[in-house]
């Protein structure tokens, strides 16, 4: 049984992890959606050990104010809990996406949603998280998930999100 | 004289000529101002057979095109002509031309010798002063290659006309974009500097981005997340080959651009949350570090000479541009307008000026300074204007525009350097980060 779980888990990380196209961007996580009451279904966002757990559970993100990258203290709140969960999931990896808004020139955004990211993975790391467990990767203002020229949507897209990918040992 | 018709032209591309009070040679700067266009006539190019009909319409329509396409010049409506032109050696009726104000001719012929093989030969001529402005000329080629040859004869009457040096058989790689913002497909194309002749280089599989011509034109630097990581690659133009330049495991390298003589790279690479610009020798692959902060450096360009490298960084707290000996090391601050983050900063082939990006107040500009930073002048306004790149001869700016809101788009724009004559480079799809090549 505990053989089917990690297998039905890791099948459940890979549609995550190994999807590298645009799609990947979009905010929705159906993953887990309808569990019913009762018994955590694995992989479910009931179970703690899931990948949809931590997406929507936990928090797979944090945001940015205007040209920063800074973590604010619901930030820090949340990247306490993902740290908190790759500590309990050693079996995990971690790459850190980090983004910005569409206002700024490419080459900066580039460099500014490296600094996000590199934010979030200091912090991880201050929680105990070990640093060959974590990437991190900038796609400046290349993949924003709201597309409206405003500050609601603006505030979306300067994020840092954590995706958990599948680990190297059994 | 031709001096005179010269003189015109030059009127209208300087606008508004300052002479300098005592020092001895003439200053001329260019500064914006509303112009008349000099008025030609470009009759259908003679077909020496019929089969050359059609070619011959394609190729004098492209030359005239070129010419209207700077702003410069304006073309008298071949139905206002009151001389035909029936052949190419047949004596130039001036009287005719002078009467409908034809300050410039243009005659050609084209021929196809059946085999295709395509020659085009041409005259232009200052109808006031009865002279040849251009002396006849002949260019040949293969007929798919007509575009290139009409943009040569535009090339040669534009040089004699303007006294500079021309700019119209020239591409430009540039990123293709199709695809809402949130889903935006991007893949490095190659095109004439008119939006003709797009050709593909890559698919949409990775996300590329800002891609730069090496001085020749035989080689495409760009950046590629075909790893999962922004990467520096360079393409070879000819066989469509690419290969990574800087795969350091853990970093992110991009910005890249070529030193003048084609032999150094510079980009910025990340570290933790450092971006600092590097340099490569192409041959070697050994790398130096050119700037040592912790705050963002990148965008870097060469001045033509070589010597100096301008760049943006926020190492005062806000994007601004600097410049550093090619050696790297120290640098000032050149950018000092009243508000505003300035970045993307690319130094002109004539070396007097610096192209950038200014965003301010929630617009974006492209702007020229000089490089002290002194005269800065923004020449476009628009909700996203970003990216500016020179024309090989230092007059014109192609630069991506992106539109407001869910249905946003980026297509190209071209400005001439005096903030006079903005409009869409026409593409198959939209457009970002062009890089002007140089004359072929």
């Amino acid at each position: 049984m505990k053989q089917i779980t990690k297998a039905m888990m890791l099948v459940a990380v890979l549609g995550v992890a190994a999807c590298t196209n645009a799609d990947r961007f979009d905010n929705d996580f159906d993953a887990g959606a309808g569990a019913g009451t009762g018994v955590a279904v694995p992989g479910s966002a009931d179970d703690p050990t899931s990948v949809a757990h931590f997406q929507q559970r936990v928090g797979d993100r944090v945001l940015f104010a205007v040209d920063q990258s800074n973590l604010s203290p619901e930030g820090q709140t949340v990247l306490a809990g993902q740290a908190a969960w790759l500590l309990r999931n050693s079996d995990y990896l971690a790459i850190i996406e980090g983004h910005a808004d569409e206002q700024g020139t490419r080459q900066y955004n580039l460099a500014l949603g490296a600094r996000r990211a590199n934010a979030v993975m200091e912090y991880l790391v201050a929680q105990g998280v070990p640093q060959s467990r974590l990437k991190f990767v900038s796609y400046g203002k290349e993949r924003p998930i709201e597309i409206c020229s405003q500050e609601a949507c603006y505030a979306q897209n300067r994020r840092a999100v954590t995706i958990i990918s599948a680990g190297l040992t059994g | 004289m031709t001096h005179r018709l010269m003189q015109l032209v030059l009127a209208a591309m300087m606008a508004l000529v300052h002479v300098s009070a005592t020092a001895a040679p003439l200053r001329i700067e260019i500064t914006e101002g509303v112009v008349e266009p000099l008025p030609f006539a470009l009759p259908v190019f003679v077909p020496e057979s019929p089969q050359a009909a059609e070619l011959a319409q394609q190729v004098s329509r492209v030359v005239a095109q070129d010419l209207i396409g700077t702003g410069l010049f304006r073309e008298i409506p071949s139905d206002a002509h009151i001389s035909r032109v029936s052949s190419f050696g047949a004596p130039v009726a001036f009287a005719d031309w002078k009467a409908i104000n034809a300050q410039a001719l243009i005659t050609g012929a084209v021929g196809t010798d059946g085999a295709g093989r395509l020659t085009v030969k041409f005259r232009a001529w200052d109808v006031f002063a009865g002279t040849e402005l251009v002396p006849g000329q002949q260019f040949a080629s293969s007929e798919d290659g007509w575009r290139r040859l009409a943009h040569k004869v535009a090339d040669q009457v534009y040089s004699s006309l303007t006294g500079e040096t021309p700019y119209f058989d020239s591409r430009v790689v540039f990123v293709s974009e199709t695809g809402p913002k949130n889903k935006r497909e991007k893949r490095l194309a190659i095109m004439d500097y008119d939006g003709s002749n797009v050709q593909y280089l890559t698919d949409s599989s990775a996300i590329v981005l800002a891609p730069r011509f090496s001085p020749s034109g035989d080689r495409v630097l760009y950046t590629s997340y075909a790893s999962g990581f922004p990467r520096v690659h360079v393409l070879t133009v000819g066989d469509v080959r690419s290969r990574v330049l800087q795969s350091n495991e853990g970093v992110m390298s991009f910005a890249p651009r070529f030193s003048p003589d084609g032999r150094t790279v510079v980009y910025s690479l990340t570290q933790g949350s450092n971006t600092d610009i590097w340099a490569m020798d192409v041959a070697s692959g050994a790398t130096r570090r050119m700037t040592n902060s912790p705050a963002i450096e990148t965008a870097p360009s060469y001045s033509p000479d070589g010597s100096q490298i301008v760049f943006e960084s926020d190492r005062s707290g806000s994007q601004q541009l600097y410049i550093m000996s090619a050696a790297g090391g120290d640098a000032r601050r050149i950018s000092f307008g009243q508000s505003g983050r300035y970045g993307t900063p690319v130094w002109s082939p004539r070396g007097d000026l610096i192209a950038f990006t200014k965003q301010n107040a929630g617009r974006f500009h492209i702007g020229v300074m000089r490089t002290d930073g002194s005269e800065e002048r923004l020449l476009t306004a628009s909700f996203l204007d970003e990216g500016p790149s020179w024309a090989p001869n230092g007059r014109v700016l192609m630069f991506a525009r992106e539109t407001q809101g869910a249905q946003g788009a980026s297509a190209l724009y071209s400005v001439d350097v005096s903030g006079r004559n903005l409009k869409r480079v026409r593409t198959p799809a939209g457009g970002s980060d062009p890089s002007w090549g140089p004359l072929q």
